[in-house]
């Protein structure tokens, strides 16, 4: 399997007036194409940053990052953004849905960046929200939703274009369990079913079981990786 | 693509106080700027209505308007000589020399104002064809007997039928009222020139000369003649509507530059209230912002989202100020026209171009306004606005 994400000897530092705070200290990371990876570690551990910097929203201080097969630490601010909306889906903790706009409004945001017609763009989203369970709630608003559902609105919003990586930053932190079961679910069927690469930062371990692969961030080191069957055995 | 303008729109309603407020800020503005420039307008539109475009009007050259002007009869009559001036069918020129005096007479609220008495002749009604009589009957030359213009006639209570206007210490009976569709005579009184000059000890001097060309194709060939004779040297001609648009440029630019001027004061609060309400939209939609820009959407586009909300709420605020304006049509006011030192009735007037600066307007304030906050929208970082939830 190839790698899709490369991340070369990043350290990510940030000034605060006179004060440099160091978050992540010269990590290296290969991920595998269609691997499941949950990047553990406690607050301020940087396991964010890291996430945030794979997903190009951010910029390391040093090091290279080679996602997707582009070295998105030298892309400019344009070409930068242009490269998110191809190539990564974002799962937010709060779902980050547009207020005012419908859930399929929402889905089709990142279609508008493309050259899909209106009428792909419609067929797209239908399919999208199809799969995730919603396709009977394709014009209600976030707020005539259930966290569940703004979740689930939020995924088909990062999958819609069929990006190559999904990010998801605690997408269950902010559900309850049997929301956050659905979730999860959803996530490990788009991970074995539509191959789908996902990098999730989260706290909890039962969430980080359906990970293949377990990450942990300490003070922003990365420890070795371990295999999902070997956390379970110490849950 | 830009982000969707239904974003822009429907976030309106999740601010609908701040909207609201701004909406009325912009409209009285654009209100106060397009009632200012409609009044100009109004002014312009009733002082060039006065005039027919082949009418002919002289004047002494350093006159200001007719009431500073004089032109004796060696004068006259050398005008009299010039070619190309329409006959009537018995032969006689259409020529009028017309008096012009300034009255004072009382005004309908109790306080004193001045009027234009000008003296015509049977030519001067013959060459106005649009003056009509409305209310009573036309003078009799030879009698101490006046017309008022509709204006005056509303109000004035001296300009009535039946009532007397003391001019030069003796009374004159008002016998009509005229019409001229809305232009500067309605605020006029209209009288026998030969009895107005013997009144005021004129002589045989008058203040302007209105003269309709046979044919107005061949007013190069009359301008040439009067240019070229010496003895005109100290008088000017002009089409009358021309005439008539210079005597409004004074009023009408005065009150521009006023209106414009307190407008322009106005419009500082406006923009403010339209800044303040684009740097809250864009506080609240912070984790917005960062999340569109995450999605893939460029700075630009997220300028331009922005801007187009402010531009927007200032557009909807010059259409609402612009109709309210618009109701101005049906009113009109009176003021001093300080070229003739007279009462000018006029209305106020919306043209098209009053409707495109106004709205222009809006959208600077618009633009100003929302420039600043969109430009901070724009350049948020991504992190910090997804964190800012």
């Amino acid at each position: 399997m190839s790698e899709i994400i490369e991340v070369q000897n990043v350290s990510k530092s940030y000034w605060r007036d006179s004060l440099e705070i160091s978050v992540l200290h010269n990590i290296s990371l290969k991920v595998n194409e269609g691997e499941f990876l949950a990047l553990m570690g406690p607050s301020g551990s940087g396991k964010t940053t890291l996430l945030n910097l794979i997903a190009g929203i951010d910029r390391p201080t040093k090091g290279k990052l080679i996602v997707a097969g582009t070295d998105i630490a030298a892309l400019g601010e344009s070409a930068l953004a242009k490269w998110r909306a191809a190539s990564v889906g974002f799962v937010f903790q709060f779902y980050n849905l547009i207020p005012v706009l419908t859930a399929f409004e929402n889905v089709e945001l990142p279609l508008l960046l493309t050259k899909l017609s209106k009428a792909e763009r419609r067929k797209h989203v239908e399919d999208t929200l199809e799969i995730v369970g919603l396709g009977d709630r394709i014009h209600h608003y976030p707020k005539q939703l259930s966290g569940g559902q703004e979740q689930r609105v939020a995924i088909a919003r990062a999958i819609v274009t069929d990006p190559v990586l999904l990010v998801a930053d605690e997408p269950t932190g902010d559900l309850d369990r049997a929301s956050a079961e659905e979730i999860l679910t959803l996530m490990e069927r788009l991970n074995k079913e539509f191959k789908k690469t996902i990098m999730m930062v989260t706290h909890d371990p039962h969430a980080a079981q359906r990970a293949r692969i377990i990450r942990h961030l300490e003070k922003g080191d990365l420890t070795e990786g371990v295999e999902y069957e070997n956390i379970k055995a110490n849950i | 693509m830009k982000i969707p303008l239904k974003y822009t729109f429907r976030s309106f309603k999740a601010k609908k106080l701040t909207t609201t407020i701004t909406i009325i800020g912009v409209s009285l503005v654009v209100f106060v700027f397009a009632a200012v420039l409609m009044m100009a307008h109004g002014v312009e539109k009733t002082l060039v209505a006065t005039g027919a475009p082949d009418n002919i009007k002289i004047t002494r050259k350093a006159a200001n308007g007719e009431i500073s002007s004089i032109i004796d009869p060696e004068t006259q009559n050398v005008i009299r000589t010039l070619p190309d001036i329409g006959k009537n069918p018995d032969g006689t020129q259409l020529i009028s020399n017309e008096p012009v005096v300034v009255i004072n007479i009382t005004k309908a609220d109790g306080g004193l104002s001045n009027v234009t008495v000008r003296g015509i002749g049977k030519v001067g009604m013959q060459i106005r064809p649009q003056v009509k009589i409305i209310e009573g009957r036309m003078f009799n030359f030879g009698l101490r007997e006046l017309i008022a213009g509709e204006a005056l006639h509303k109000r004035f209570p001296d300009a009535q039928v039946g009532s007397k206007v003391k001019l030069a210490g003796d009374y004159w009976s008002v016998v009509g009222i005229f019409s001229s569709n809305g232009s500067g005579f309605d605020s006029e009184l209209w009288g026998d020139a030969i009895q107005l000059l013997g009144a005021f000890n004129r002589g045989n001097t008058c203040s302007s000369i209105t003269l309709k060309l046979a044919d107005i194709n061949q007013y190069d060939n009359f301008k040439r003649a009067f240019d070229s004779d010496r003895r005109l040297q100290q008088f000017e001609h002009d089409s009358e509507t021309q005439y008539y648009a210079k005597q409004s440029e004074f009023l009408a630019t005065f009150i521009r530059i006023l209106g414009i001027f307190i407008t322009v004061i106005f419009s500082f609060g406006a923009t403010i209230g339209a800044m303040i309400t684009m740097y809250s939209a864009v506080a609240n939609r912070t984790v917005e912002i960062g999340t569109l820009r995450s999605l893939g959407f460029k700075r630009r586009s997220i300028l331009a989202s922005f801007l187009t909300e402010s531009l927007a709420i200032s557009l909807i605020g010059g259409a609402v100020g612009l109709v309210l304006a618009s109701f101005l049509q049906f009113f009109s006011i009176s003021t001093m026209n300080f070229t003739s030192f007279s009462e000018l009735a006029f209305s106020f007037a919306l043209s098209p171009s009053i409707i495109i600066i106004s709205l222009i307007f809006a959208l600077l304030m618009g633009v100003l306004g929302g420039f600043l906050p969109s430009v901070r929208a724009a350049r948020m970082n991504i992190v910090t606005a997804l964190r800012a939830g």
